[in-house]
């Protein structure tokens, strides 16, 4: 009886928090991993409209992304409300594609070239025409793997 | 006295208890910063530039399933109207014929879809009327593995099997150079 109360006035249980780090550290490293850094702020209003067919993108490297929407709220003043082509981080028109796809090829390899796409992010209130204009200089420019982007269909 | 201090010294280490709120600092900026953004979309090839329009008048009307898309979103399919929500099945028939009819494609490999929108066509309706085709395909070449494999398509399927496939059903969807009735 004696000994039992030694005992437990010596030594005071308490959990460990070593292994805290740790488990942190797990989940930090996980969330850096799938973070992706936006590098564009987007300039156009894009709601993609929803299908069904859908296909993945896979290697974020190989994708370039086209923007088209109606300018957001900010610069309606400067753009106005028609429809516009946003290239990276800034507005851009039909003739500036070749070089914006240029510019991207250069960071790929070589080797990768030919699964290069282009990524469509079309707002679903856009009407045809612009879009046409994109494919068509696309078409101009040898980039021929698109995708339209597009949200899965809630069942 | 010497002995224990040295013994005291030992037992020191770096206080670990704040790696933990440096963790958590890091960790909740990454929270914060984090779009998990999966690119899904409908996968196109788009055909290389060519000054020449394609001649699709030598082409069997038969073999031709042509969707036209006008201003007002309206479908025009085989030159009569039609809705959306028809279109997979109707493709469907069309390129497989199972019932050999004489107006529909006299083989898959022959099967051509012509789509034409106008410059005012909305983009949704463009990719709703283009996803019907696309899936119309995706279904008939899951028909078509699931009977000759016994497994379904997918992009998963070694690149041999998803050839075949293919051969027997090539994707043939050809998008004429749009009107611009309606542009706004």
């Amino acid at each position: 009886m004696a000994k039992f109360s030694k005992k437990r006035g010596k030594s005071k249980p308490e959990v460990s928090t070593a292994s805290l780090p740790d488990i942190i550290f797990m989940l930090l490293f996980f969330f850096m991993v799938v973070t992706v850094l936006r590098d564009s702020e987007l300039k156009v209003n894009v709601v993609t409209p929803n299908a069904t067919a859908l296909t993945k993108l896979e290697e974020k490297s190989l994708v370039n992304y086209l923007y088209i929407g109606k300018p957001v709220k900010k610069y309606v003043e400067t753009y106005g409300t028609k429809p516009r082509l946003q290239l990276g981080d800034k507005f851009a028109t039909v003739e500036d594609i070749p070089l914006f796809l240029e510019k991207h090829k250069i960071k790929v390899p070589e080797a990768k070239h030919g699964r290069i796409t282009s990524s469509l992010r079309v707002d679903g209130k856009v009407t045809m025409g612009i879009v046409q204009d994109v494919k068509t200089k696309l078409r101009k420019s040898g980039q021929l793997r698109v995708n339209y982007s597009a949200k899965a269909r809630p069942q | 006295m010497a002995k224990t201090k040295t013994r005291d010294r030992m037992k020191n280490e770096i206080n670990a208890g704040s790696m933990a709120d440096i963790a958590f600092l890091l960790l909740i900026f990454f929270l914060v910063t984090t779009t998990i953004v999966e690119d899904k979309g409908i996968l196109v090839k788009l055909p290389p530039w060519s000054e020449e329009e394609p001649d699709i008048t030598k082409l069997k009307e038969r073999n031709v399933f042509s969707v036209l898309v006008n201003a007002q979103n309206q479908l025009l399919v085989r030159g009569e109207p039609a809705l959306v929500d028809d279109l997979r099945e109707r493709a469907k028939e069309f390129i497989s014929n199972p019932t050999k009819r004489e107006d529909l494609a006299e083989k898959p490999t022959k099967a051509i879809i012509s789509l034409k929108n106008d410059r005012g066509t909305n983009y949704k309706t463009y990719l709703e009327v283009y996803n019907e085709l696309k899936a119309a395909y995706d279904e008939l070449w899951d028909d078509l593995c699931q009977r000759q494999y016994g497994k379904p398509y997918s992009d998963e399927l070694p690149i041999a099997i998803r050839r075949d496939i293919r051969s027997q059903i090539p994707m043939v969807l050809s998008e004429a150079e749009p009107t611009n009735f309606g542009e706004e």
